[in-house]
């Protein structure tokens, strides 16, 4: 019995990879309704990811803003919070570095950094409202978040309209070029795929996500407040200050993940008539890594890959590509009520328990 | 005069706005009252946008014509209590995290809405548009009065339909044993459980009047509003019924009040454009306003103390 237990404790890799089947078996089952044919369906999505280096290069820049809004929502998850706002500071970060990239003329050096630390901060802050109304007047973090995710949409829609926008178009003026950050020779090398240095800074951020969690002063203390905020207080923590900072921390991450959509990939921004989805796509991805750093990281090549594959459905099998959001929302409604999937693998486990007692 | 014709048009257009959010507002007040947080609504009120634009539409096609809506409006109720009873059977059963499972409701049912969508007429992002949808109705006499009768006694079904369900939701939730009941569930739910009530029933009942609620305010726009279901048919709209549900303090009344004028900002800004002075204000402001409005409201703790206090807490028999 010891073993099945430990079986079904929720850090083991079991529940991530059954709900992983379960959800693509989910989508099948849709499919075979719909009168489609599954297997195919799920060939040509791989086979569009892997098709041509333009095709694996999109995957890559797909992934990209995952990583970045996966790693914000398992920061401010370590230390007990739950950042719904990822999407808002999305796009705050998107609507800085699109200001800062069009309106200021400054050489590359100091304009592409200087766009990039703007959108961050930009998202930063925008998470640190949350932060600080949750510890100073108790506000429910995901409450407000959300309120501030619609205000970041319409304020950054104002923002563009107000000073960047192209005359009588839903668009901003292009950034200079010398704000961009995209790899011009791995564009070439990849057919033009629109690779850029964001996909490296999102590799770093991964590191930089483990070492400030559990190398640093900093991460114990968040790690702490997360576990037990009373205890945290009783040590001696402030546990305010530091809900107020992993949310500015998760924030950046959130903004850097809008600030290379902009900067790296389309070069102008948009008026937007809704959220772009990447910040609750990191909800998933979070959740399906567990919140740990390699976890986030093939969480976001999964849904990074599914979603940037799902457009061959469409081509190779005639299936909508919409189902694949059928599959990620059933894999991560799989992974956060793993008690149906523990519910469900139980008569299985408990028989290859007894067939081993009988065994032995 | 002319002033005045506006001013009734503006409040007859807020009562459209207005009805598909006090509908889905009320299903979530139903669902936080006892005591579980749907951050689902907007999808579910995507399932029942679309299910009333599918059933609407293929009930036309048999040749109901008038009657087709009605149908497409209770197929909206019973779609959207199914989305629900997910978010019911992973949250209160098995106690899976309430905002999670919301968030992927509202993945879900978005999903499956366009990918069904498209499977039933073969590729299209968007149902046709549809023949016969709710058409206002004429309260006799009342709608003679000048200028009040026009705003107020000319409205949809629909809205007509929400006043009763409202003033039926606070008989129920304020005046009925099963009211008390879901209250104390949301309230303190141990001890609820101790005097014999089933906290998980309630729960259950409370979570799935939210799916058909919300079902219902989706499948309100599609039928008054659009005439048919595409991936931005709802944008926000469950969103704004969950401020509403806030800055309403959780109490039936404060909510259809709050969702009135919510709606009202809706109306708002499509009027502004024929004054010269409210041609200066950015229309993004009116966008902002709900969630703005609601935010103040949070942090100023007006509402501090309202909201029932087992919200969003999974109740665990073994752990009280």
């Amino acid at each position: 019995m010891g073993k099945i237990i430990k079986t079904f404790n929720s850090s083991s890799l079991l529940v991530p990879f059954v709900s992983i089947l379960l959800g693509l078996l989910t989508g099948a089952v849709f499919m075979l309704a719909g009168g489609y044919n599954p297997i195919a369906a799920y060939g040509s999505l791989i086979n569009r990811i892997f098709s041509s280096p333009y095709n694996m290069g999109e995957t890559i820049r797909a992934i990209t803003p995952l990583i970045f809004t996966g790693i914000a929502v398992a920061f401010a998850f370590r230390t007990g919070l739950f950042n719904i706002g990822v999407e808002g500071q999305f796009m705050m970060g998107m609507t800085g570095a699109t200001l800062v990239g069009v309106l200021a003329d400054l050489p590359w050096f100091i304009h592409a950094p200087l766009a990039v630390i703007t959108g961050a901060v930009f998202g930063g802050v925008w998470a640190a409202i949350a932060g600080y109304l949750k510890a100073a007047r108790g506000v429910n973090e995901v409450i407000s978040a959300i309120m501030l995710n619609w205000i970041a949409l319409f304020l950054s829609n104002f923002l563009i309209v107000r000073f960047v926008v192209v005359e009588g178009q839903q668009k901003s003026k292009p950034i200079r070029e010398s704000a961009m950050v995209k790899m011009d020779w791995l564009v070439q090398a990849l057919d033009s795929a629109r690779m850029h240095w964001g996909t490296v800074v999102a590799l770093v951020c991964v590191v930089i996500f483990y070492l400030i969690l559990w190398r640093t002063k900093l991460g114990y203390e968040l790690r702490a407040v997360g576990l037990s905020p009373e205890a945290a207080h009783y040590a001696g923590m402030n546990v305010k200050r530091t809900m107020v900072k992993s949310m500015f921390i998760s924030g950046l991450f959130a903004g850097l993940g809008g600030v290379f959509e902009m900067l790296g990939v389309f070069g102008y921004q948009t008026v937007m008539a809704a959220t772009w989805g990447y910040g609750f796509d990191g909800i998933a991805v979070a959740l399906l890594g567990g919140n740990t750093p390699v976890g986030v990281f093939l969480g976001a090549v999964l849904f990074g890959g599914l979603n940037y594959g799902s457009a061959g459905m469409s081509f190779g099998a005639d299936v909508p590509p919409e189902v694949v959001r059928i599959v990620i929302g059933a894999i991560i409604f799989f992974v956060a009520s793993h008690g149906i999937v523990k519910w469900m693998l139980k008569p299985f486990l408990m028989k290859r328990a007894n067939n081993r007692k009988e065994a032995a | 005069m002319q002033v005045l014709d506006i001013f009734g048009q503006l409040i007859n257009i807020t009562l459209v706005f207005s009805t598909a959010l006090i509908f889905t507002a009320l299903g979530g007040l139903f669902s936080e009252r006892s005591g579980v947080i749907n951050i689902g609504l907007e999808g579910l009120m995507v399932s029942g946008a679309f299910a009333a634009a599918v059933v609407t539409d293929y009930a036309i096609q048999a040749g109901m014509q008038g009657a087709a809506p009605w149908m497409g409006l209770m197929a909206a109720a019973i779609y959207g209590l199914l989305f629900s009873l997910l978010h019911a059977v992973s949250t209160i059963t098995f106690r899976a995290d309430q905002t999670v499972v919301g968030v992927v409701i509202n993945i879900f049912s978005l999903g499956m809405a366009i990918y069904l969508t498209r499977s039933l007429y073969h590729g299209s992002g968007q149902t046709p548009t549809l023949q016969y949808v709710f058409s206002k109705f004429n309260i006799p006499v009342l709608s003679d009065i000048p200028f009040f009768g026009r705003a107020v006694f000319s409205a949809y079904p629909t809205t007509y339909i929400v006043i009763a369900i409202a003033a039926i939701s606070y008989y129920l939730l304020f005046r009925t044993p099963f009211g008390l009941r879901l209250r104390a569930v949301g309230e303190h739910p141990s001890s609820a459980d101790t005097v014999g009530i089933s906290v998980t029933k309630y729960r259950y009942i409370g979570v799935m009047i939210s799916g058909v609620f919300a079902g219902l305010g989706g499948a309100t726009i599609t039928l008054t509003t659009t005439s048919n279901f595409a991936h931005n048919t709802i944008s926000g709209q469950g969103f704004i019924a969950i401020a509403a549900v806030i800055f309403g303090k959780w109490n039936p009344l404060g909510v259809v009040g709050a969702a009135v004028f919510f709606g009202f900002s809706q109306a708002l800004r499509n009027f502004a454009q024929l004054f010269e002075f409210s041609k200066q204000i950015p229309t993004e402001f009116f966008y902002m306003l709900p969630y703005v409005l609601t935010l103040l409201v949070l942090v100023t703790g007006v509402g501090r103390g309202s909201a029932p206090s087992a919200l969003g807490q999974p109740y665990d028999p073994a752990r009280r």
